[in-house]
């Protein structure tokens, strides 16, 4: 595709055994991916999983240690980051402190060549409706008018292929959730490919049509965000997207449509399909959304689990919902969430519960159960105190 | 900001709002007092002496108060070569400074970002000369480029220098001096700037179609002016008033003289108060308009 | 890292300046050990005895004493003038702030020659002798401005919150001031003292002007180079720089470990 001219439509990005290595650690290990044209991908995965290194792999502004990069069926692994048809959203937007809103938003069509810099740009800033601000210098501009001038200057020159890193991450709720549906509408109204790298997974789900969850440098599963969120493979991406409920056990029947597992003495049936694995010791889970409380224990009934009694350990209003956490004997805590249909709790703290869901909703994860972990990430209270340490080192070495 | 090349570049911490104080008075007083005294006092003291008359029958040095403003005509009829070559060596210098200077201020300040030990070993080396005495540094330089040194005799060898031909005492030889004693005020500046600059301006630049020439001439230029202005008036202002490099006794020759070697010889040998006075009266105006035209660019709050 | 010419231009380049700084350093360390008789311009034999009998030439060891004793002097002057102006110059509402900045930036605007001839004059019609005095006078005048510029960045970047909270327990103002203040702000004062220091020693223009038959450093060689700059001159300038770079050389090690102490209590 010619850089003169605008994309007639977003292009396909191909990533084939993609490594980036450091010295000391390996940020990206293997990847392949796929992004067909059009479409809008988000990369998910926390601080660390190598988001940011694939994206900056793509613009150019950093070169793959092993790979190719393919960008509308073109190999582009050693062409320069400027001569790239890929414009980026900039984490930090990056606008030119020493130009107006205007000659930013006009810069990459000026270095392009392209006729009417100056009516482009206009146009562009019509387009996130921020025209009348087009003679002042970013420095004037809210936090939130700055993410839109630095999308105008990037959607402007109609790149095949769109890079967002984490742009939203500096709004505030109300901003983000209208920014989040602009960016929706501008991509699917000028057919732009997105590729929006985020941490936020209700971001990547609400917006993109394909999700990919990155983890260690290695996509863990990728698909629909409902499929992703329904199904999940590995525990990772099961506490990542969303919170599950996670129970190991040993297999104990795998003939027929569901297998069995032994969870605390209960036999827990999960759908033959939705199982990653057949055999052994597994962990399966089911979200808190579609378990249903019970004060008194229910009658078995086929083609749903029960778990319990237990005991209501906690009781949290959400507005929305209320998030129950039910202690149940020889498995821990379970949480559910219930919508609030009707006013107040449906159980109070400290009475005795059961749960149930129906088989269909289990799932059943791939991971080996020495290796799955019982926390998600962001509650690892090893993984925050590094964290907290790196973060206070930084600020030190900054000071 | 303009001066603070001297300083190291710390971030200013959110200050609470100045207080209106009695305090301020007590603290400021005494520096200002002593400005007043031996800053301000002087200069008005040479617009006097620049203006006397000699004392009639008087000795060498004798002069009285007058009004003789046909002192200044005199000099500007007499001294207007030198005035030409101060600030022509001057120009010359700063911008040879500037073009030694800024891709080593750009290599240290953003090449060598990632290894801070490198960037401090450099750093060291680039004010390492103001730790030995500039004339010594000066004199060195007059060895090294006398008619009898190695460099001296490869050039001749060359024939890029003709058998009796000089380096010393010319104007090359000035403009040579006073461009290497101030290239670490050019590129300290310069480099304080760049130190600052966020690379990710530079990705911004590259992302959006603009080849590396073109991303320093429209990203990275622009954002270092302030560094550059700095560094350009630190270089000039000293250099045209400046009379070591070229003077006979080191770089220079009785045909380089520049404005500083007549204020010298006539203040301190001849004892012509008045004429020297008008010659700096003069020098000293012209640099103001210079700062003048920089001052009202970027006000005053910036100067320090 | 590709081994273009592009990629290795601009150190390269970087290295060939930085050497091109330090040839009038290393010639002036290597002529210090020439077995010079008057003028030290040939090169005639490698000698220890210009080190170790430093002040046997001539009027270089007095020289060198006077630069000192100005030196300290006029920083102590200029950098109690300096701080004071710098603190009230952050932290204060006054009116005129314009025109004091002004005034203080004034004097590294003034080239050197009209200082030191504006001084002189006054000087002369005030009917004061030319001297130590003058000297450190003039020298303290010079350093102000540069001193104010180097402060005001370190009390600009002084958190108020510790002042605050001085005062929250108890403190009086002049208590927060010496207890607080001016221990935080110590080695922004160290810096600029060093710097008047500097800026004083090597001054050569404003000193000639004003020093009546005085000789600093700076003075001794301008004289001597006329008819020969004896080579314990040399000694004496390659002993200064060897002494400030291992000054810079120490604390930017000790720099380096209390930040490497600090990364490792995390």
């Amino acid at each position: 595709m010619a850089i003169g001219g605008f994309a007639e439509a977003g292009a396909d990005l191909e990533l084939v055994g993609i490594s980036k290595r450091f010295p000391g650690f390996t940020a990206i290990d293997d990847l392949d991916l796929t992004i067909p044209a059009g479409s809008f991908f988000a990369l998910l995965g926390p601080s660390g999983c190598g988001k940011t290194t694939t994206l900056r792999l793509v613009a150019g502004l950093e070169t793959p240690t092993v790979g190719r990069i393919l960008i509308g069926g073109k190999d582009v692994t050693d062409v320069k980051s400027f001569k790239r048809p890929v414009n980026t959203v900039f984490q930090s937007y990056a606008l030119f402190p020493h130009m107006t809103v205007l000659e930013n938003v006009a810069f990459g069509l000026r270095r392009r060549g392209i006729a009417d810099p100056v009516g482009k740009a206009h146009e562009a800033l019509r387009l996130v409706e921020l025209d009348h601000l087009a003679a002042r210098k970013p420095q004037q501009l809210s936090g939130g008018q700055q993410q839109r001038v630095a999308l105008a200057r990037a959607v402007v020159n109609r790149p095949a292929l769109l890079l967002l890193d984490e742009p939203l991450g500096a709004l505030d709720l109300k901003l983000r959730r209208q920014m989040q549906l602009e960016l929706k509408s501008i991509q699917s109204e000028v057919g732009l490919t997105f590729l929006h790298v985020t941490h936020d997974q209700e971001e990547a789900m609400t917006m993109a049509d394909t999700v990919a969850v990155m983890n260690h440098g290695r996509i863990e599963q990728m698909g629909a965000p409902e499929e992703l969120y329904e199904l999940p493979k590995t525990a990772f991406v099961a506490n990542f997207l969303g919170q599950s409920n996670l129970f190991t056990g040993p297999v104990t029947n795998s003939g027929g449509s569901s297998i069995v597992v032994d969870i605390a003495g209960v036999a827990v049936e999960v759908p033959r399909e939705r199982a990653q694995r057949h055999a052994g010791t597994v962990t399966i889970g089911v979200r808190p959304e579609k378990l249903m409380l019970h004060t008194s224990a229910p009658a078995a009934k086929a083609g749903t689990n029960v778990l319990g009694p237990g005991r209501v350990t906690d009781v949290s209003f959400s507005g929305v919902s209320t998030q129950y956490q039910i202690a149940v004997l020889g498995i821990g805590l379970v949480t559910v969430f219930a919508q609030n249909m009707v006013f107040g709790p449906v159980v109070n703290l400290g009475a005795e519960a059961w749960v149930a869901w129906s088989v269909e909703h289990g799932f059943g994860l791939a991971d080996e159960p020495e290796h799955a972990p019982k926390f998600s990430p962001d509650t690892d209270t090893a993984t925050i105190a590094a964290q907290t340490r790196h973060e206070l080192l930084a600020e030190i070495e900054e000071s | 900001m303009a001066f603070a090349a001297f300083g190291t570049s710390t971030a200013a911490t959110e200050q609470a709002p100045r207080r209106r104080s009695p305090v301020a008075i007590i603290l400021l007083l005494p520096g200002l007092a002593y400005l007043a005294l031996f800053f301000l006092a002087p200069l008005v003291s040479l617009v006097i002496t620049s203006l006397q008359a000699p004392v009639e029958f008087g000795d060498v040095g004798q002069y009285q108060a007058a009004f003789q403003i046909e002192n200044y005509a005199k000099v500007i009829q007499d001294y207007w070569p030198h005035f030409l070559r101060a600030f022509g060596y001057a120009i010359a210098a700063t911008f040879f400074a500037l073009i030694i200077s800024y891709p080593l201020a750009y290599f240290i300040g953003v090449k060598a970002r990632p290894w801070p030990l490198l960037q401090a070993v450099m750093l060291t080396l680039v004010i390492a000369p103001f730790f030995i005495s500039f004339l010594l540094r000066t004199l060195a330089w007059k060895q090294l480029l006398s008619d009898d040194s190695a460099i001296a005799t490869l050039l001749k060898n060359l024939t890029i220098l003709p058998a009796d031909g000089h380096i010393t005492g010319t104007a090359f030889s000035v403009i040579f001096g006073l461009t290497y004693n101030f290239i670490p005020f050019m590129t300290l500046p310069i480099y304080t700037t760049l130190e600052r600059l966020d690379t990710r301006y530079l990705e911004a630049g590259s992302d959006l179609y603009a080849s590396p020439a073109t991303t320093f001439w429209r990203v990275t230029l622009p954002l270092s002016m302030p560094g550059i202005v700095s560094g350009t008036l630190l270089t000039f202002i000293p250099a045209s008033g400046d009379f070591i490099n070229a003077s006979a006794s080191f770089l220079g020759s009785a045909q380089t003289q520049m404005v500083g070697n007549v204020i010298e010889a006539q203040f301190l040998n001849l004892l012509n108060y008045p004429l020297a006075s008008a010659l700096s009266v003069i020098l000293m105006g012209l640099i103001l308009l210079i700062v003048g035209v920089y001052v009202r660019r970027s006000g005053t709050e910036d100067l320090l | 890292m590709k081994l273009s010419l592009g990629r290795w231009l601009l150190p390269v380049y970087a290295g060939l300046a930085l050497l091109f700084l330090l040839v009038p350093i290393v010639y002036t360390f290597v002529f210090s050990f020439n077995d010079s008789v008057k003028s030290n311009i040939v090169w005639v034999g490698f000698t220890l005895d210009n080190w170790t009998g430093v002040c046997s030439a001539q009027g270089v060891c007095a020289a060198f004493a006077t630069s000192i004793l100005v030196g300290v002097v006029a920083t102590i002057i200029a950098t109690v003038l300096g701080t004071l102006m710098a603190i009230a110059l952050v932290r204060f509402r006054f009116r005129g702030r314009s025109a004091i900045s002004l005034l203080l930036f004034l004097p590294m605007a003034t080239p050197e020659v009209v200082l030191g001839a504006g001084l002189a004059a006054q000087f002369l019609s005030a009917g004061v002798a030319k001297g130590l005095g003058t000297i450190i006078i003039a020298h303290a005048l010079f350093c102000v401005s540069f001193v104010v510029v180097t402060v005001k960045a370190r009390v600009a970047s002084l958190d108020p919150a510790l002042e605050e909270a001085g005062r929250d327990l108890y403190g009086s103002a002049t208590q927060v001031f010496l207890r607080i203040t001016l221990p935080l702000l110590l080695p922004g004062i160290t810096a600029a003292a060093l710097l008047s220091f500097a800026l004083s020693f090597d001054d050569f223009i404003i000193t000639r002007f004003n020093n009546g038959g005085v000789e600093t450093f700076p003075v001794f060689v301008y004289t001597a180079a006329a008819r020969g700059v004896p080579a314990e001159a040399n000694v004496i300038a390659s002993a200064v720089f060897i002494f400030a770079l291992v000054l810079v050389i120490v604390s930017q090690v000790t720099a380096a470990a209390r930040r490497k102490r600090l990364a490792k209590l995390g």
